[in-house]
């Protein structure tokens, strides 16, 4: 057509972009708010462990935590924990940091539709953090909410301002995770470089690219339950509410036949695709970076390629494993559990690829590959329990107990925050120029490593043995179960030690990054010998010659991952195929 | 020596991706790059073959619609989940005090004007398809290439106006569908079947007022932007927005009249 508009495209494509916009700003934005949630959801869940041991313990300038107060906190540390520190850290964050650079573009490809989600995002944490000061508090029926006491404002303290806030954030979380998500689908299917074929993405970009894919489907069929939930609570309707119901010693009635049940199948529907967003990143990043220190090819890297998709695709189809206990039809539970065991397929061939990556080869342990594997240890650690949970016999017993908090806890929550750790130490020298220190980061490894497993093995323990989760205080109780809860308080005790131990081991690193920060700034272009395409070294030429010349942009003539046979030498994505690897 | 279960490719392939690597180390001139960044050149739409910015005029265009279509698919699913749940209601019940299994739906009967709203929102859609062919008709193109004026933004903006009142006609339409309603005591909260049928039409047209906003901004730009790409794209996906509306109308409209 027009070749007039053509030289308009790439002028366009060049300007500096607007301020605010850049996918590095945005991207280090994005951690900035992850981080605000994490202190936050660490502190509470420090409060819940002390107060599991020690229910007469009161918080100084506080007094006694309450009941309601404590399932606040269950709510609150759920909240903050999965939303914005599992998702947009990983998700959004290192995803905005390093997407566009490992596959070779300038931008991403709606930058003023990034900045709008983080404003969203920014709303959300916001309104979530105001509602623990409303009266009444913070929501108290958990981050998944469940009808009828969240539909119904007398149904406890927290129900009333607090759950809307929590309603009015998460759909604000929702809408800001669909803009993201369509701006980072976009990027990656249209912004590679030229030479960037779908088989040489980084596994990193196919993590974050199928965690953008389920994104979409998840959080769309939550704002459409989120509209329904706010329906019932203030127009009357009832989508959640059944015909009868007695709360809090009122009768109430609603019109219509609305099932609670149906909540719980839309929001799994978007739950547990939810749980994969979060990890998915860090197993990608786990594969390319145990590749890169043991320097070996990722082992059947298109295979971990259409593993990573099945993972996305089998995480929409099991949410129904949430509901064994919740009235689910038998046949129906039948169905999630085959699905969900499915899951057990393409996990363990990731494992399997991960241990045949590092069989034999002998890996540089630094702190990149200290967390990669710790990584692998945890998901082993955490996903073996989870074709156990996906009986619905099994999941009869265990489904209210500490055996679930000790399952996610490991598989989601310990291997997501070891993902984020492996991107932190992997990309610093990237990000700030400075390499964070190894011994440091040996010790916070090593500590965090042995604080996670010594806080959430034992709550399997307790689990099995029949301690109830949600509940705030488990001393007190008549009978044989008072006995049996009596018991378990030492391992109470011991899980809460641990997880102090656990918060306080993160100190290590906290002094490494003040400590790396204000000194100078030394890294290398290339500290760790990576080839993909984000250690590639700056270009030489001026933007404006780059503008003008077709030779200026940077291409891709490998896939990532080629290594010598003695590992000393290796072949970066972005260095054209003139000289050939020695052969022996 | 340990076994070793990644042995490292000696040879790499050699694939010849992009028109640099021609060069077989054979000496003589270095490859002259001909490419144009027009449609004609090899690689075309595919994105990994030219570099972002050098892929010819629609690639803007292009990134656009992947964006715009990601954007459709998660509407789509928004009234997926409402219409599941709209099946599951219907089909649920409770036993009361009697034993007698009570299925309670009551099914709302349609007011007649939705179907002339649904003739109107068909209307717009054929309009709106006129404003976006109107901005790729290639004769207008290349006359305003020569500086022929704006005849492609001039055709579409009335396309668009016009597009733009039969939107607001439709709204209009819904509205008074609802306040028909309400007058037969058909009330949001009344009975299941109406809470579904207000909050599927309710949530339907508030993403067809998105579109009127996208309307009146397409309409905007075109009297503003002096970018021909940037007026086209924003009739192109405003306009397949408007369609997938008008589609996911048609569809809702079947299920709320003929599946009570």
């Amino acid at each position: 057509m027009n070749p007039r508009l053509t030289t308009e495209n790439s002028k366009l494509r060049t300007e500096p972009a607007p301020r605010f916009t850049h996918h590095r700003t945005l991207g280090l934005a994005y951690l900035a708010l992850s981080t605000i949630a994490l202190l936050a959801g660490t502190a509470l869940s420090l409060l819940m462990r002390l107060h599991l041991a020690w229910p007469a313990w009161s918080l100084p300038l506080h007094g006694l935590i309450l009941p309601e107060e404590y399932l606040g906190l269950v709510t609150l540390h759920g909240t903050l924990m999965l939303f914005f520190v599992l998702t947009i850290a990983p998700q959004w964050g290192f995803g905005n940091l390093l997407v566009p650079a490992q596959i070779g573009a300038s931008s991403m490809a709606f930058p003023r539709w990034n900045r709008a989600a983080l404003i969203l995002f920014a709303t959300a944490l916001s309104t979530l953090l105001a509602s623990p000061f409303v009266p009444g508090g913070s929501a108290i029926s958990g981050w998944t909410a469940y009808p009828p006491l969240s539909a119904i404002t007398i149904a406890g303290p927290g129900q009333a301002g607090g759950m809307d806030l929590w309603l009015a954030a998460i759909a604000f979380f929702a809408l800001a995770s669909l803009v993201a998500a369509v701006n980072m689908l976009a990027t990656i299917i249209t912004m590679r470089c030229p030479g960037m074929a779908w088989h040489r993405l980084p596994l990193t970009v196919w993590g974050w690219f199928t965690a953008a894919l389920l994104s979409i489907p998840a959080f769309s069929v939550l704002l459409a339950a989120l509209l329904m939930l706010f329906s019932d609570r203030h127009l009357h309707t009832s989508f959640f509410l059944p015909a009868t119901e007695v709360v809090n010693g009122l009768v109430l009635h609603s019109p219509g036949d609305g099932s609670p049940l149906l909540w719980l199948h839309l929001f799994w529907f978007f739950g547990h695709p939810e749980v994969y967003i979060a990890v998915l990143p860090g197993i990608g990043l786990t594969s390319m970076v145990l590749a890169n220190f043991a320097r070996r090819r990722v082992f059947a890297y298109r295979i971990m390629i259409a593993v990573t998709l099945l993972i996305g695709l089998l995480g929409i189809l099991v949410w129904g494993h949430h509901m064994f206990v919740a009235g689910l039809s038998p046949f129906a539970g039948s169905t999630f559990a085959i699905s969900t065991m499915a899951i057990a397929l393409p996990a363990s061939a990731e494992v399997l690829s991960w241990l045949a990556t590092v069989w034999g080869s002998k890996p540089r342990l630094t702190t990149p590959m200290l967390f990669a594997l710790g990584f692998v240890s945890l998901f082993v650690a955490g996903g073996l329990t989870g074709p156990i949970l996906a009986q619905p016999i099994l999941d009869q017993y265990l489904h209210n107990t500490m055996f679930v908090v000790a399952h996610f806890h490991l598989i989601m929550a310990m291997a997501g925050v070891f993902g984020l750790y492996l991107a932190t130490y992997y990309w610093f020298p990237l990000l700030a120029g400075r390499m964070l220190n190894d011994g440091l980061g040996r010790v916070h490894f090593y500590a965090t490593l042995l604080g996670a497993y010594a806080t959430f093995l034992p709550m399997h323990l307790a689990g099995l043995a029949g301690e109830p989760r949600h509940y705030a205080q488990l001393t007190g109780v008549a009978g044989p179960a008072g006995t049996l809860l009596k018991n378990l308080l030492p391992l109470q005790r011991h899980i809460t030690y641990a997880a102090i131990f656990l918060a306080a081991a993160q100190l290590p690193f906290v002094w490494n990054l003040v400590r790396t920060l204000s000194g100078p700034r030394t890294a290398s272009a290339n500290p760790w010998a990576a080839t993909t395409m984000e250690w590639a070294p700056a270009p030489v030429t001026p933007p404006e010659a780059a503008a003008s010349s077709h030779f200026a942009v940077p291409c891709v003539y490998v896939g990532p991952c080629e290594y010598s046979p003695d590992g000393n030498s290796f072949h970066p994505q972005w260095e054209p195929l003139t000289k050939v690897l020695p052969k022996e | 020596m340990p076994a070793t279960l990644t042995p490292p490719q000696l040879e790499p392939r050699r694939v010849i991706d992009t028109p640099r690597d021609a060069d077989n180390g054979a000496g003589g001139r270095p490859p002259v790059d001909k490419r144009t960044g027009g449609n004609g050149d090899d690689g075309g739409d595919d994105f990994e073959r030219a570099a972002a910015g050098r892929r010819g005029p629609r690639e803007r265009l292009a990134t656009a619609r992947i964006g715009l279509a990601f954007s459709l698919f998660g509407i789509l699913l928004i009234f997926v989940g409402l219409v599941s749940a709209f099946l599951v209601t219907k089909s649920s019940y409770h036993v009361d005090a009697y034993d007698r299994v009570i299925n309670s739906w009551l099914p709302t009967a349609l007011p007649t004007i939705l179907w002339l709203n649904t003739a109107v929102l068909f209307i717009s859609s054929v309009t709106a398809e006129l404003a976006r062919r109107a901005m790729f008709h290639e004769q207008s193109i290349m006359d305003e290439w020569f500086g022929l004026g704006k005849p492609t933004s001039k055709r579409a903006t009335v396309w668009l106006a016009v597009t733009l009142v039969f939107g607001m006609l439709f709204l209009v339409g819904q509205w008074v569908a609802w306040l028909q309603l309400q007058m037969q005591r058909v009330y949001y909260a009344s009975n299941s079947s109406g809470h579904f049928f207000y909050l599927i039409t309710a949530a339907h047209a508030l993403h067809l007022f998105i579109g009127t906003a996208l309307l009146i901004g397409a309409l905007a730009v075109l009297r503003s932007s002096k970018q021909f790409a940037t007026r086209q794209i924003w009739v192109d996906t405003t306009v397949w927005y408007w369609h997938a509306m008008g589609v996911l109308w048609v569809a809702l409209f079947v299920l709320l009249d003929f599946f009570q």
